[in-house]
């Protein structure tokens, strides 16, 4: 239950994550984007959606958005992932099991480094 | 799919498509009746008659230019299977009410699976909208609703580490309180 103690500490959170913010520059939202459709869902999104999470939480992660999305019609290559950097391009990975997805989060996400091998040329 | 977690997932998906601004999803195991219900409720864009047709059997009319899914239909077969059934209720410009029921003893039920992580997922995902969950074992209920919780936070986003966090040890912990050892 959301309890009101529990609320309290959310304010808490709320406050560090301000002072967070203030901390860190301007340095550009990330987003990362989740196909979740029936076919992402069947081929394991779920899984791949759980260890961004979970990295984001173990690293701090923070100014990323974490958002999911239906079909965008490469059922195949499921789990789809797409991630944009600032003013980047999207870059749509294919393939993406948990593990993947951790090595996008450390590679691309947190050292910029584009994880070639599991792009999708869109 | 191999959990019910995972339809709710997709279901719900649904309602986000549909352009929902609240969606309720209620799951009770009724162990007293042996029926494990999901019903999942929003206020998006609704369907008419013939398109909920379309989307619970998707083979019986012919092919149109209309993108029809199989997440229902795979739902409703799996339900069938369980001696339980697939409702839609949908109205255009209204919403659409998705019930579905299992014979919760049967041997072919699907294990409810991890149900606090489709749930952390959508709230996460979809910010914008308004979620409440609640979960009923007999008696017992959790109810999880984001609204509070947002208000609280005043902008700050639901994915930020420590956020993350709290999400998800409130709902896991609610659904571990009361989830019953068997169904899982």
């Amino acid at each position: 239950m959301t309890t009101i103690k529990s609320l309290e500490d959310l304010k808490k959170l709320r406050e560090q994550a301000l002072e967070k913010r203030k901390a860190k520059s301007a340095s550009g939202s990330t987003q990362v984007i989740v196909a979740m459709g029936t076919c992402g869902i069947a081929a394991g999104a779920r899984d791949t959606m759980k260890a961004i999470l979970e990295t984001i939480e173990k690293e701090g992660i923070s100014d990323i958005i974490v958002t999911q999305t239906g079909c965008i019609g490469l059922c195949e290559r499921e789990p789809i992932v797409q991630v944009v950097v600032g003013e980047n391009p999207k870059v749509t990975y294919g393939k993406v099991t948990p593990e993947v997805a951790r090595q996008i989060m450390h590679d691309h996400i947190q050292n910029g480094k584009i994880v070639e091998n599991h792009v999708i040329p869109m | 799919m191999k959990e019910i977690s995972l339809h709710l997932l997709d279901i719900a998906e649904n309602s986000v498509a549909a352009k929902a601004s609240n969606i309720n999803i209620t799951v009770i195991e009724d162990i007293h009746a042996d029926r494990l219900v999901m019903v999942v409720e929003d206020d998006g864009k609704g369907m008419d008659a013939e398109m909920v047709k379309k989307v619970v059997d998707p083979f019986v009319t012919t092919r149109t230019t209309r993108k029809v899914g199989l997440g229902i239909p795979l739902l409703k077969a799996a339900a069938e299977a369980c001696n339980g059934y697939l409702t839609i209720e949908s109205e255009l410009g209204r919403g659409t009410r998705l019930e579905v029921v299992f014979q919760r003893s049967h041997i072919d039920r699907m294990p409810v699976g991890d149900l606090a992580t489709t749930l952390l997922h959508l709230v996460i995902a979809y910010p914008e909208i308004h979620w409440v969950f609640k979960y009923q074992v007999d008696d017992k209920v959790f109810l999880f609703d984001d609204a509070p919780i947002k208000r609280e936070l005043e902008g700050i986003p639901l994915s930020d580490p420590d956020i993350l966090s709290y999400l998800r040890a409130e709902i896991e912990n609610g659904i571990g309180e009361i989830k019953p050892a068997d169904s899982w």
